[in-house]
């Protein structure tokens, strides 16, 4: 599988995302620069974290007039996934792919730590190789970390199956109905806060966030064999 | 202002306002007289500027010089933007220390964040990729509600500019007397990798290469920052703000992406950080290092204002700015790679072969200067040093323990101070992940990166108590260093170099004078006999507040070469049943210790004693007990001594205690600050490999599964039996409680 990892001026942590892919999850990755118009190539689309022009306006603002919009628009139809993380769904959010709004965070600062979440529903193509109710550590790094949504979208969500993640501890971020991880209406599009791609070695934690990946994986190989 | 309206040569020559730039009478004359003829407005102000302290270390120089800088790893010393270390497989780690002291006591937020800029820059331009950040700040101690400002400010300054490039924050350390109330010390440091073959220099070379001006524009802000932060600031909070510079976080991640690009590229021949004294400074030195000349014409420097005069362009401190030397005919090349990124890139010069550094606006030459004059021939200064009435005084006081009478309630009252409690507030709100390398974050006594595609790390590490300085600057100098590579050893790290931050009182009072050469001193054999190079540094002097200097406080970063992953040790307690050691004996000494400002409210007597071969020796042997795999944790004994240690112990560790047993005075074993001290913990299967290994540990006690901590006297007196719960609880809180206060 070939994923694009978008890259923004400003955007920090593509080495993050390009090292878990390629060296922990085995699969192909490629840094896409902001200015570039082609993901038909790709299988699937990540967008890091990072400051996005500096998080000038709000965070994810100005990363909407970026040229590579309209390619991640086009790509979103195609069904195939994308996925946002920390300030990568500021930006799904900020061009209209993903519902909702962001605050900052309850303490007024910027805050990093592990947040627990509990995995919601494991239907998507992101968490199918999660169970149900399963409490996983991720880590987290923001300040803009307070995920609103008006109540008759948050009933909308609920409805819809489109909760993936919850915090268990919503203290620190206080989000609508305790949101960490959001689906859009296909349910090809994840925007998360938490940062899966820093949690998949022993090493350096923990390996929770391991499975979203080959989760992707996982329907990407049944799609692929189906439609060999 | 104009150019119009600059004084004439005539003028500042009777007026002597060169004074006014912080310029002295001799001075003044040994510039004319190097020149040549009278000193023009900014010629004067290019001399000024390079002349002042924070330059030319021109007071620093005599006592800097006697470092040892050599080892067979070190491929850059002190002299460039930062120092390089090779690690081996082509590799090489640049480090650099600095301190923005003075802009952080004016605007906290604004100076932190610009200090943390300014190191990444130095870093960067040696043509490695900054990859971690460490910090050593000091405050008052959070009684005062100017000190709270400062502290939360200073905090979220640096954090704004760390976690906006994307470099973890992975170390550190903040300590709080209020010696340093409304004068805080934040000192940052950057840690970069780069391969052998991308070190760049501050080089123009090449008669006829073209000078570029790479990144944010000129403004006229920070104008004459290096002079005053050569003086003492005055803190009147009614007094009118200087000039201060801003930083972009946003606008250097751009800048670095560039410079790292260029670096790859072949049209570089030389690079430099317009840090303090601006373009002036970049341009002197890179001409004067490379033995060449410099020709700019100042009308296509790109400028944030109008009308702004040669003096105001040579001396700006606007950040996020790079001098960038480049072979002829690669201009384009250099504008290509700086375009992706939206950053001007412009000629405005060239290598000339005559050595002056020389200046073209409007169509005129505003400045004629010999380059090495600027950069070289600063004056150097052999200051009056004098061995305060305190010394003495000190040392002839009695060791003695101070009179407590409730053990359990004293390690509570420890905990909670802010010296010795969590720093959680502080590193919270750092990114420390960022890069997905780090292995050890915040909170352990040294933070550890891996290096990616190999399986070693980089362990570093920010330390100096300055108490001990002001007892005994060379005794607090040695115990600086091997407080360091204490930590650096503990982590699983062979110590490889230092890079210092000397921060002292003013250099003109010859009590400062002497501190600082004696720190100095105490330093130079620890590094030598611990086997440390000095690769970089930095000095402030003039940390001052109202003719009162602050501790002397020389802050030692160091950074250590994790040979195999498999070494990386933390503090915390791992398992229960695991056998609990002290090494090195402890002795009755409170001079300076957190024990004695905490009960007395000041400190007095003697530094603990440093034996620097004991020091080697041990540190020596734990390493390589670590390195066998036998040590499964390690902390040294520190601030608040070996309770405090004990306690540090449980509280990273799951649902785990302690029960120990301490022959000796109660009060001593408890709470001395006695030096060369470790607490491990063994497996009861490695005990006897380890005793084997480590001569002087103790057994004292076991790791156990109680969460509760027990310490007994030598007749089974419990000495202090308290919940790990609670103690964390009470060292977790301590500084977010000192804040939410009124007062």
């Amino acid at each position: 599988m070939k994923f694009a990892v978008v890259v923004f001026p400003g955007t920090s942590c593509e080495v993050d995302m390009l090292h878990a892919i390629t060296e922990i999850v085995g699969q192909e990755a490629e840094v896409v620069w902001h200015s570039e118009a082609d993901l038909e190539k790709f299988d699937g689309v990540l967008i890091p974290t990072g400051a996005a022009y500096g998080n000038y306006l709000r965070p994810g603002a100005l990363a909407r007039s970026s040229v590579i919009v309209e390619s991640l628009r086009a790509f979103a139809t195609t069904g195939k996934p994308i996925v946002g993380v920390g300030n990568g769904f500021h930006i799904l959010v900020e061009i209209g792919l993903l519902p909702g709004a962001f605050l900052h965070n309850p303490s007024l600062k910027f805050t990093s730590g592990n947040s627990e979440l509990i995995v919601e529903n494991t239907d998507s193509m992101f968490t199918k190789n999660y169970t149900t109710g399963q409490k996983i550590t991720v880590p987290y790094a923001h300040e803009f970390g307070s995920y609103f949504v008006e109540d008759d979208i948050a009933i909308e969500l609920n409805n819809t199956n489109r909760i993936v993640f919850r915090y268990a501890d919503n203290k620190t971020v206080n989000s609508t109905q305790a949101i960490a991880g959001v689906l859009n209406e296909a349910g090809n599009i994840l925007g998360m806060l938490s940062l899966p791609e820093r949690a998949v070695e022993d090493i350096l934690g923990g390996t929770d966030g391991l499975a979203l990946f080959t989760s992707i994986l996982k329907r990407w190989n049944e799609n692929n064999v189906s439609h060999a | 202002m104009s150019a119009m309206h600059e004084p004439s040569a005539q003028q500042i020559q009777n007026e002597k306002l060169y004074r006014q730039m912080g310029m002295t009478d001799e001075e003044f004359e040994r510039a004319t007289k190097m020149h040549g003829r009278p000193l023009n407005y900014t010629e004067t102000g290019l001399f000024s500027a390079l002349w002042s302290e924070h330059c030319s270390y021109k007071s620093s120089k005599p006592v800097l010089r006697k470092f040892p800088t050599e080892g067979t790893r070190v491929l850059q010393g002190p002299g460039e933007g930062a120092g390089i270390v090779d690690i081996g497989d082509n590799q090489a780690v640049v480090f650099k220390m600095e301190s923005h002291n003075s802009p952080s006591a004016i605007e906290p937020f604004i100076g932190a964040a610009t200090g943390a800029g300014g190191v990444l820059r130095d870093v960067f331009s040696m043509g490695a990729r900054p990859v971690a950040l460490v910090n050593s700040l000091r405050f008052g101690d959070l009684t005062v509600a100017r000190d709270r400002y400062l502290f939360e400010q200073a905090v979220a300054g640096i954090a704004s500019y760390g976690n906006g490039m994307g470099v973890p924050t992975v170390a550190g350390e903040v300590q709080f007397d209020n010696c340093y109330s409304k004068r805080p010390l934040v000192n940052a440091m950057a840690v970069g990798l780069l391969n052998h073959e991308d070190i760049q220099k501050g080089v123009a070379s090449g008669v006829g290469n073209t000078v570029m001006y790479v990144g944010a524009t000129t403004g006229r802000d920070g104008i004459h920052g290096a002079t005053m932060s050569s003086a003492e600031v005055s803190i009147d909070e009614e007094a009118p703000l200087p000039v201060m510079q801003a930083g972009d976080p946003f606008l250097e991640k751009l800048l670095m992406e560039a410079c790292l690009e260029l670096v790859k590229s072949d049209a570089l021949i030389g690079i430099q950080d317009m840090g303090a004294a601006g373009l002036t400074s970049s341009a002197a030195e890179m001409a004067s290092k490379a033995g060449y000349g410099v020709e700019l014409n100042l009308n296509l420097v790109p400028q944030r204002e109008a009308g702004m005069t040669a003096y105001e362009m040579m001396l700006s401190e606007s950040q996020e700015r790079m001098l960038i030397v480049v072979k002829k005919g690669h201009e384009q090349e250099v504008k290509d790679i700086c375009a992706k990124y939206s950053i001007n890139a412009v000629p405005i010069g060239r290598v000339t072969d005559d050595k002056m550094l020389r200046l073209l606006h409007k169509g005129e030459i505003v400045a004629e200067v010999v380059a090495d004059a600027l950069a070289e021939d600063a004056p150097v200064y052999h200051k009056k040093s004098e061995e305060p009435a305190y010394f003495k005084r000190f040392q002839a006081m009695p060791s003695q323990e101070p009179k407590i009478e409730d053990t359990n309630e004293t390690l509570r009252a420890l905990l909670q101070r802010p010296t010795i409690a969590s720093k959680e507030w502080v590193y919270n709100q750092f990114d420390t992940q960022a890069r997905a390398n780090t292995i050890v974050a915040p909170g352990s006594s040294a933070g550890v990166i891996r290096i990616t595609g190999t399986n070693k790390g980089l362990a570093m590490t920010a330390d100096c108590n300055s108490r001990f300085v002001y007892l005994d600057p060379e005794v607090g100098g040695k115990i600086a260093i091997a407080e360091a590579t204490r930590n650096l050893v503990c982590s699983g790290a062979e110590p490889i170099a230092v890079t210092d931050c000397l921060n002292f009182g003013s250099a003109d009072k010859p009590e400062v004078f002497w501190q600082f050469e004696q720190s100095a001193k105490g330093i130079s054999e620890a590094c030598i006999q611990l086997n440390a190079p000095v690769i970089s540094g930095n000095v402030s002097l003039s940390n001052e507040v109202n003719g009162v200097p602050v501790y002397p406080t020389p802050t030692i970063g160091m950074v250590g070469l994790v040979h195999d992953l498999d070494h990386v040790t933390t503090t915390e307690f791992k398992n229960a049943e695991d056998i609990i050691y002290l090494i090195g004996e402890t002795k009755t000494e409170f001079g300076g210790s957190e024990l004695q400002q905490m009960i007395d409210g000041e400190i007095f007597g003697k530094a603990p004693a440093i034996d620097l071969d004991i020091e080697a020796s041990r540190q020596r042997n734990l390493l390589r007990a670590i390195q066998k795999g036998i040590v499964v944790s390690a902390t040294d004994v520190s601030e608040g001594g070996f309770a405090v240690a004990l306690c540090e112990k449980a509280f990273g560790a799951d649902k785990l205690g302690a029960d120990v047993q301490l022959i000796g005075s109660a009060i001593t074993q408890l709470f001395s600050e006695t030096q060369s001290r470790f607490l491990v913990t063994v497996s009861k299967d490695n005990a006897a490999d380890f005793e084997e290994m480590v001569a002087d540990a103790l057994e004292i006690g076991v790791v156990t599964a109680t969460n509760r901590l027990k310490i007994r006297d030598e007749s089974n007196n419990v000495l202090i039996e308290d919940s790990v719960a609670e103690l964390r609880s009470l060292w977790k809180g301590a500084i977010q409680c000192l804040l939410n206060s009124e007062a």
